[in-house]
């Protein structure tokens, strides 16, 4: 009797207090150079509450991703993981393999704080939260290297048309006018931005939202398709694969430019460049100025130990606390997930992005629209498009308006 | 007629008993595991599996998907350039160390050690080897051939047999050896025989000896054909089905499907097609093979 009771008092104890050290596995895909620096930053905060962040990183989001669906579905889940929050994750939740974190952000007043408010939309599912966003990150960044127009004798482009027309001269002087890596989900989200500045919201929309095919087929994306090709051209001799290796030709100077998202900033950061003076940064391709706001989110899998769901806890309240907010962002080049929140350390590229926040100048991120099944239809399509020059655009177009008409 | 003997069921009992925990292995996870997929693939599973049928929606899905048409289509040039290519060279191979030449062991060793690399290695190497800026191409312009260009993996139409070479490279070894330990199960007396009948050594090979080496090639090819129908890793590393989608293969098309794409339904009706062209393939065979093997014994 007497030692049951002794046991009882001793669990209700250590349950109690929670303050225990606890070891916490971490899955993420964030290992280029300056993805690395953030998720240091988390880890050194996590690290500071007593307990220990355990990295999981598994380089590429696709196969980091297999990874984590077959570890849940498997039934060996982990402390927490990154994905991009939407439609990625829907079936995890409803699944019922991912816990419920509505009580931490109720505690911690996340409606309150989050902008836009859409970002905890795509964590909300029938009114309970499921994940906590970390940054805003959008697509529809053109970065334009000044050393290499420097060489070739031209001035830095301000916008998409002017960008085109210096792509010969910038051939001449031996520089690749369009670094681009030839993998799947870069070229998509090429297509993606040249859309979303190019033509005007509603037809994005009307597009990725309603899967309207009839506008999928008309002559605004026509347009998109078009110059789609114009970016096939520029990036013909482009044959890097990972995204940081074509950052880096724009670095060195030995490409002009890449259409790349806000993480690009990361890169430049790293490698000691200024914003203005060694490189340029257009949002929305200094068109239509405007941002997607997709992100990352951390979810965190359902468990029944009473001290890793603790550490869970004391992790999702910490990810959107002002200093971890400001410290994390400043690495990644993204954006914070809350507007009330000092940034006078960030650069010229990231207030460019924080003002058009404030603007409202938005979008939903096509993560946010489509299922992963849709966006490999369009990544497939345009793997083909950028490596055979012989599609032409309109056969492409037909291909497109195709996968949007059976699109869910 | 069996009640005259004892039950054939319990001839061999211990040997019967010691197979139960395989033949239970098998029957569970290969052919349940098989059924599973096959019932799933009528299904709209997406990240997870569930029971709502769609018919043969996905089946419609897939045969007007370019994707997998081009995988087809390229595992069809793969394996029977493959196989023929594989055969000839290492049955040649063979032949040539079994003129009982000096330092075998040595030259047997070098041409097998391939088959001992990994195929993600495999596709590593020949990616670099075919890679016009370090490659054979640099190589060769640098004897001073400057208009020299051999750079496979970066066309579209040719490149599917940039990842053939790399096939060949590490499989034609162990065809060698298979070849080589058939060789040497022919009798010296058939040589000889053929040798006073004044039969030239290519005709001896070509209708005597080929003939008598039947179960060699029966096993050989077993081994190629399955090599062949789940090649995935070589591609993965060596050209990640580019450029484009002109090196993509049924295998990779399941895997991105399953995983990529989080549609579980979409790959399970591939990997039926899969299952359904080996099936064509293997079973006709194995009715010719072993079917009228009662008599022979």
């Amino acid at each position: 009797m007497k030692l049951t009771t002794k046991l009882l008092t001793a669990t209700a104890i250590v349950a109690a207090s929670g303050a225990f050290a606890e070891d916490l596995e971490v899955m993420h895909w964030w290992t280029s150079g300056g993805e690395a620096a953030a998720v240091g930053e988390l880890a050194k905060a996590f690290d500071a509450t007593g307990n220990k962040w355990v990295d999981a990183a598994i380089a590429g989001g696709d196969a980091a991703r297999a990874v984590m669906v077959s570890r849940l579905t498997g039934g060996d889940p982990m402390g927490a993981f990154q994905f991009n929050h939407g439609r990625q994750a829907e079936e995890l939740i409803e699944a019922g393999l991912l816990r419920d974190i509505t009580d931490i952000a109720e505690a911690e007043g996340w409606t309150d704080i989050i902008n836009p408010p859409s970002l905890l939309e795509s964590c909300t599912v029938d009114g309970r939260i499921y994940c906590a966003p970390v940054n805003i990150h959008s697509w529809q960044w053109l970065w334009l290297s000044h050393k290499a127009y420097d060489d070739a004798g031209l001035d830095v482009p301000t916008n998409w048309d002017e960008y085109v027309a210096s792509a010969s001269a910038l051939n001449d002087a031996g520089k690749l006018p369009l670094a681009m890596g030839q993998q799947g989900w870069q070229q998509r989200g090429l297509f993606n931005t040249l859309f979303a500045a190019l033509v005007p919201n509603e037809v994005f929309l009307a597009v990725y939202d309603d899967k309207d095919a009839d506008v999928a087929a008309g002559a605004d994306v026509a347009r998109v398709f078009a110059a789609a090709a114009d970016a096939r051209e520029m990036a013909s001799n482009s044959t890097v694969q990972n995204w940081n290796d074509a950052t880096n030709l724009v670095i060195t100077g030995q490409a002009g430019g890449q259409i790349m998202g806000d993480w690009a900033q990361g890169e430049f950061a790293v490698a000691e460049q200024v914003a203005g003076t060694d490189y340029s940064c257009l949002p929305g391709l200094g068109v239509t100025e405007l941002l997607s706001t997709g992100g990352d989110a951390f979810y965190f899998p359902v468990l029944t130990d009473e001290a890793q769901i603790a550490a869970q806890s004391e992790l999702a309240a910490l990810m959107l606390r002002p200093d971890t907010q400001v410290a994390f962002n400043l690495a990644k080049g993204s954006l914070p997930v809350r507007g009330d929140i000092d940034l006078s350390a960030a650069n010229d590229c990231m207030q460019k992005g924080l003002a058009l926040l404030a603007d409202g100048a938005i979008l939903p991120d096509t993560a946010q629209l489509i299922t992963p099944d849709t966006a490999d239809q369009i990544s497939t399509l345009f793997i083909e498009f950028f490596a055979d020059s012989s599609i032409t655009v309109e056969d492409a177009q037909v291909q497109f308006a195709s996968i949007i008409a059976t699109a869910r | 007629m069996s009640s005259t003997r004892p039950n054939q069921l319990f001839r061999n009992k211990s040997a019967k008993i010691a197979a139960i925990p395989m033949i239970v292995t098998a029957l569970l996870v290969f052919v349940g595991g098989t059924i599973w997929t096959v019932v799933y693939s009528f299904t709209n599973s997406g990240l997870l599996p569930r029971l709502q049928w769609v018919g043969l929606d996905q089946y419609e899905r897939l045969w007007t998907t370019r994707k997998w048409l081009v995988s087809i289509e390229n595992l069809a040039i793969y394996g029977l350039c493959m196989l023929v290519l594989v055969f000839v060279i290492g049955f040649i191979l063979a032949a040539l160390i079994d003129q009982k030449i000096r330092f075998e062991d040595t030259i047997r060793t070098v041409i097998l050690y391939p088959y001992a690399l990994s195929f993600v290695v495999t596709g590593l190497v020949w990616q670099w080897m075919l890679n016009p800026e370090f490659g054979v191409q640099k190589v060769v312009r640098g004897w001073g051939w400057e208009s020299f260009t051999f750079d496979p993996l970066y066309s579209a139409d040719i490149a599917i047999y940039g990842v053939l070479i790399a096939g060949i490279w590490q499989g034609s070894g162990l065809v060698m050896v298979l070849m080589l330990a058939g060789l040497r199960g022919i009798d010296q007396d058939v040589w000889k025989a053929s040798r006073v009948d004044g039969i030239p050594t290519w005709k001896a090979y070509i209708f005597v000896i080929i003939p008598m080496m039947r179960p060699v090639f029966v096993t050989t090819l077993v081994i190629v054909v399955t090599g062949i129908v789940k090649i995935y890793d070589l591609i993965v590393a060596q050209t990640g089905g580019g450029p484009g989608i002109s090196t993509e293969v049924p295998a990779k098309y399941v895997y991105d499907m399953m995983f990529q794409a989080n549609n579980l339904g979409q790959g399970f009706a591939a990997s039926t097609m899969m299952l359904v062209t080996v099936a064509l393939i293997v079973i006709p065979w194995a009715i010719l093979e072993f079917g009228g093997s009662k008599h022979r014994d």
